[in-house]
């Protein structure tokens, strides 16, 4: 299993690093959606809102659904099922190896909106810095989660469309718990029990992922 | 025994919610301090548990059926569909009901309280899961996806259950029993209460078996389409 996982994780960052589609236009858009946060407030409140965190996470949500869809489009290019299924890899590798790559992508997208957050919607960089442990783990949940609802919505019709219909509720504990430890960096306060939550719902999605990405391989 | 049973299910469930109205509204006398208002007592606690617990329970159960090989059945994944289909419903009729005693009790008839909000999601969750059902053809396919995605969405259950003893906002928490297991309403309120749950419970019963047959007919509907189709073919390959 982890050697799938790792080879898995390693063809999909290698399509990544190739094509530059995560460069040129998912960071951009974020980068984009974080300065029309700040535009939404307006230029006095965006540069000391207590929003800013929220703001952050609302962005980082937009960009994991396109990262999702990314991720999910390499495994419709014609003749990867056939290879995989041909293959005879384990749905459980290839569940962990997509989460580890969609995470690593994830991680870079949200040092490059931390960076900003910072510059755009004026957060404290001490604070922001305090921040980075939550939001590891809560873009390793959602790219577990992702993967998951990514491989839900692949081939059913409208798989871009369906997919936020399906995986914003799901993610909204995450954005809150996301949210909140943010705020509490920033204010000095204690995140530990924000960072529980997000630790519960990461095991809970490997741990369903394992589980049930067999099946959603077997359609 | 099984098909009497299924012919009284719909006279009972009227019977029963028809005395949870006369009860309710006529019988139980109105609260001390929330006067008429607290009947809503007699609906929403019952919606609620049938929406969060009795039909979202039956859709993760017959999904989880669907999904381990030796139990898995066409039966497991139509009621898994119904059980959605009709949580969707309660959990319409739980915020609205929520909402029409939040506006006089809160002052507004939406707040960011924790159970509220989870309570949307879950609602949020189950369109998803039709919209995920309408989105694949394939019955295998639709049948397979549709029930890893309520499994998934399960876990927001037990989230909506702790919220008010998490978060501590608006919503009050356990209003029927007190953390020691004593009552907090006797009486004929007790009585009523009970029986509301019982006959929001078969109501639910009722129509998941309207919604199932439903299923039935149109998959049977369906298969004679196919069936008329290849006939039509054969024809006109013999002229």
């Amino acid at each position: 299993m982890i050697a799938t996982a790792w080879l898995v994780a390693g063809k999909d960052l290698r399509i990544e690093w190739r094509s530059r589609v995560l460069a040129w236009q998912v960071v951009p858009f974020g980068v984009m959606a974080l300065v029309l946060s700040g535009l939404a407030l307006g230029p006095t409140r965006a540069g000391h809102s207590s929003a800013a965190p929220g703001l952050f996470y609302l962005v980082v949500l937009l960009v994991t659904l396109l990262a999702i869809n990314r991720s999910q489009a390499i495994e419709r290019t014609p003749g990867t099922r056939a290879s995989v299924a041909t293959l005879g890899l384990d749905p459980a590798g290839v569940f962990l190896g997509k989460t580890i790559a969609l995470a690593v992508e994830l991680w870079v997208i949200g040092a490059v909106l931390l960076a900003g957050t910072v510059l755009f919607l004026h957060t404290a960089l001490a604070g922001s810095l305090t921040a980075v442990p939550s939001l590891v783990l809560t873009l390793g949940a959602l790219a577990a989660a992702g993967t998951l609802y990514g491989a839900l919505t692949g081939e059913g019709a409208g798989p871009a469309t369906l997919l936020p219909v399906l995986a914003l509720p799901a993610f909204a504990p995450l954005l809150i718990a996301g949210e909140r430890a943010f705020s509490a960096a920033l204010a000095g306060g204690s995140p530990w029990e924000w960072w529980v939550i997000t630790l519960v719902a990461l095991v809970a999605y490997l741990a369903i992922g394992v589980l049930l990405y067999g099946v959603l391989e077997e359609s | 025994m099984k098909q009497l049973a299924q012919r009284l299910l719909g006279p009972v469930t009227l019977v029963s919610m028809a005395l949870t109205v006369w009860l309710g509204l006529v019988v139980t006398p109105p609260d001390k301090v929330q006067g008429d208002l607290a009947r809503l007592v007699y609906v929403h606690p019952a919606v609620a548990w049938v929406a969060l617990y009795l039909s979202f329970g039956t859709a993760t159960i017959a999904s989880v059926l669907y999904l381990w090989p030796r139990t898995r059945s066409v039966v497991a994944d139509r009621v898994a569909h119904s059980a959605m289909e009709v949580s969707l419903v309660f959990i319409a009729l739980t915020l609205i009901t929520g909402s029409i005693w939040g506006r006089p009790t809160w002052g507004v008839w939406w707040a960011w309280d924790a159970r509220l909000t989870s309570t949307a999601i879950l609602g949020l969750l189950a369109v998803g899961y039709l919209a995920l059902r309408r989105a694949n053809d394939d019955p295998t396919l639709r049948a397979k996806r549709s029930a890893v995605f309520a499994v998934l969405s399960a876990i927001n259950v037990p989230i909506i259950h702790f919220s008010v003893l998490w978060w501590k906002t608006l919503h009050q928490g356990a209003t029927v029993f007190t953390a020691n297991r004593s009552l907090l309403i006797h009486g004929i309120m007790a009585w009523t209460l009970l029986l509301s749950f019982v006959a929001f419970s078969l109501a639910y019963a009722w129509l998941v078996r309207a919604r199932y047959r439903l299923e039935v007919a149109r998959e049977r509907l369906d298969n004679e389409a196919i069936t008329e189709a290849i006939a039509a073919r054969v024809l006109e390959g013999r002229s």
